[in-house]
């Protein structure tokens, strides 16, 4: 987000600098107590765009987004962001959003606030950018609420403003309109888009197929801890793997033999 | 039975007449039990904390001291307490057996392995709840800390009073340490001991009346405190 250029070219809607891409993963495992969760995990994510994480449930989807975020370590492989292993730096500028949000015991602001400062912005600024993030995300009203006793909904996209007042280089979005509404999703995706048009990097689950061919400018399929496929939104005319297949067509894909 | 009848309106009578021996044994036990919880609370709060969310050597001997120390038996407190502070003790020159702060010191021993243990167990939790959004905020140790306390800011003034509680019904060591002296280190549990010996039920029963009020005051308060804590989502 930071040295956007402003001179973008006109046919890129995206063409802007992310500091920290490309992402590129090479041969992650990750076998707790020998499981193979993933397996061998390669991929690369260019800036610009969603790049969208479908699959199965259980495929490890969730898991490889954590690794890639940097909170849990893989067992083998690495992760780098521009050719550089990952430090605090690199870290501060990713944000991300869980698909169980997790709010702390205090007020829909102060969530916002303890955001912001652990990210270093001045007291000073902390209240406008947490003014503005709430406006942004349509829960202005609920500012002085106790986070806790939100609706799931809105829940969800306190978690999603909070992230995204930190204006971070890179989010992870982990199922950000499981359980809402479709006002709600509507709303939620309308800010995702949003952010990707200021240059954040999206990098978000979902099981939603409609709302993938809606946002995403990639498609990354996992199936059983591998990622099947990487391609772009054609996906959805003419997916390469049979499990990507099946998973469209709404079959359980089941390994060969079984 | 006329007796007891006689002791209670006695009694009664003493409470609401504020009467002035009364008033300070009540004092001095409010005096020495905060004091000792709020001792205790800094250093079981702190020590509680660090053992939930660092790892450091010794970690795992402090966890099971702490555990091993919060069944203690006060009156064993209390002779440790006394051993060291006694005269031949090594802590015998600061000629504190006998004093208020003995008493403070010896409630604060009493109450620090409980106050510890059960941070421990609170931030622990919370810990769990919040490691992964408060890791992708990059959060320091520090402010993780920090983070952990706030949020458990209810819990830990149930901590609290559930501390005080301890420490001012206690009387096996304070009568040890403190030696019940008059107007300088009798309180209440350990005048209640006394005069009902010596057979002086009024102020006995005045004392433990007060006793049970101060119970029943820091459970209310406990109850009131989950209501809030309920109502805005923050247990
Ligand atoms: N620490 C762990 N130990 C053992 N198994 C685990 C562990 N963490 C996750 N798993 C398993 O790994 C698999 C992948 O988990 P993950 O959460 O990544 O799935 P997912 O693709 O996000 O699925 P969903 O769509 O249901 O969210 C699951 O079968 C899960 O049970
Ligand atoms: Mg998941």
């Amino acid at each position: 987000m930071n040295n956007i250029p402003q001179n973008v070219s006109p046919n890129a809607s995206f063409a802007v600098t992310n500091p920290l891409l490309p992402l590129r993963a090479e041969d992650l495992s990750y076998a707790p107590d020998g499981l193979a969760l993933l397996d061998k995990v390669s991929l690369q994510i260019a800036e610009g765009g969603i790049s969208m994480i479908l699959g199965p449930n259980g495929a490890g989807k969730s898991i490889l987004m954590r690794i890639l975020h940097g909170l849990i370590p893989a067992s083998a492989g690495t992760v780098s962001w521009r050719g550089q292993t990952a430090n605090r730096e690199i870290r501060k500028r990713q944000a991300m959003v869980f698909q169980k949000p997790v709010l702390l015991r205090r007020s829909v602001t102060a969530n916002l606030d303890h955001a912001l400062n652990a990210a270093g912005v001045p007291r000073a600024d902390r209240n406008r950018r947490a003014t503005e993030a709430l406006k942004e995300a349509g829960i202005a009203h609920l500012a002085a609420r106790p986070a806790r006793v939100l609706s799931g909904g809105e829940q969800q996209r306190l978690a999603l403003a909070r992230a995204l007042s930190l204006q971070p280089d890179v989010l992870f979005l982990d199922e950000p309109t499981a359980s809402l509404d479709p006002a709600s999703t509507a709303a939620i995706e309308a800010l995702v888009l949003a952010a990707e048009r200021r240059g954040c990097k999206i990098v978000m689950i979902s099981h939603d197929i409609h709302q993938a061919r809606r946002l995403a400018s990639e498609i990354i399929f996992m199936d059983r801890g591998r990622i099947a496929e990487q391609s772009a939104a054609a996906f959805f005319e003419a997916p390469s793997s049979a499990a990507a297949r099946d998973y469209l067509a709404g079959r359980l894909h089941l390994p060969d033999g079984a | 039975m006329q007796d007891f009848a006689e002791s209670f309106s006695l009694a009664f009578r003493l409470i609401l007449s504020a009467d002035a021996d009364l008033a300070e044994i009540v004092l001095l036990s409010l005096k020495v039990s905060l004091s000792a919880t709020l001792c205790a609370c800094m250093i079981g709060m702190s020590l509680g904390a660090a053992i939930a969310i660092f790892r450091f050597p010794g970690r795992g001997v402090l966890l099971v001291l702490t555990n091993a120390l919060m069944g203690l038996p006060p009156v064993v407190v209390g002779l440790a307490i006394y051993m060291l502070l006694s005269n031949a003790g090594p802590f015998g020159t600061f000629q504190l057996l006998y004093s208020p702060t003995a008493m403070i010191i010896a409630q604060t021993v009493l109450v620090t392995p409980i106050a510890t243990a059960l941070t421990r167990q609170v931030i622990a939790d919370l810990h769990t709840e919040y490691d992964e959004q408060l890791r992708s905020l990059a959060l320091g140790p520090f402010a993780t800390l920090t983070t952990l306390l706030w949020d458990g800011r209810f819990s830990l003034i149930t901590v609290a009073l559930a501390g005080f509680g301890r420490a001012v019904a206690e009387v096996g060591a304070v009568i040890i340490v403190g030696g019940n002296i008059n107007h300088v280190t009798r309180v209440m549990t350990t005048a209640i001991a006394l005069e009902t010996s010596k057979g002086d039920l009024a102020l006995a029963l005045a004392l433990g009346l007060i006793l049970i009020g101060i119970s029943i005051s820091v459970n209310a308060a406990l109850m009131a405190l989950k209501g809030t804590a309920r109502r805005f989502a923050y247990e």
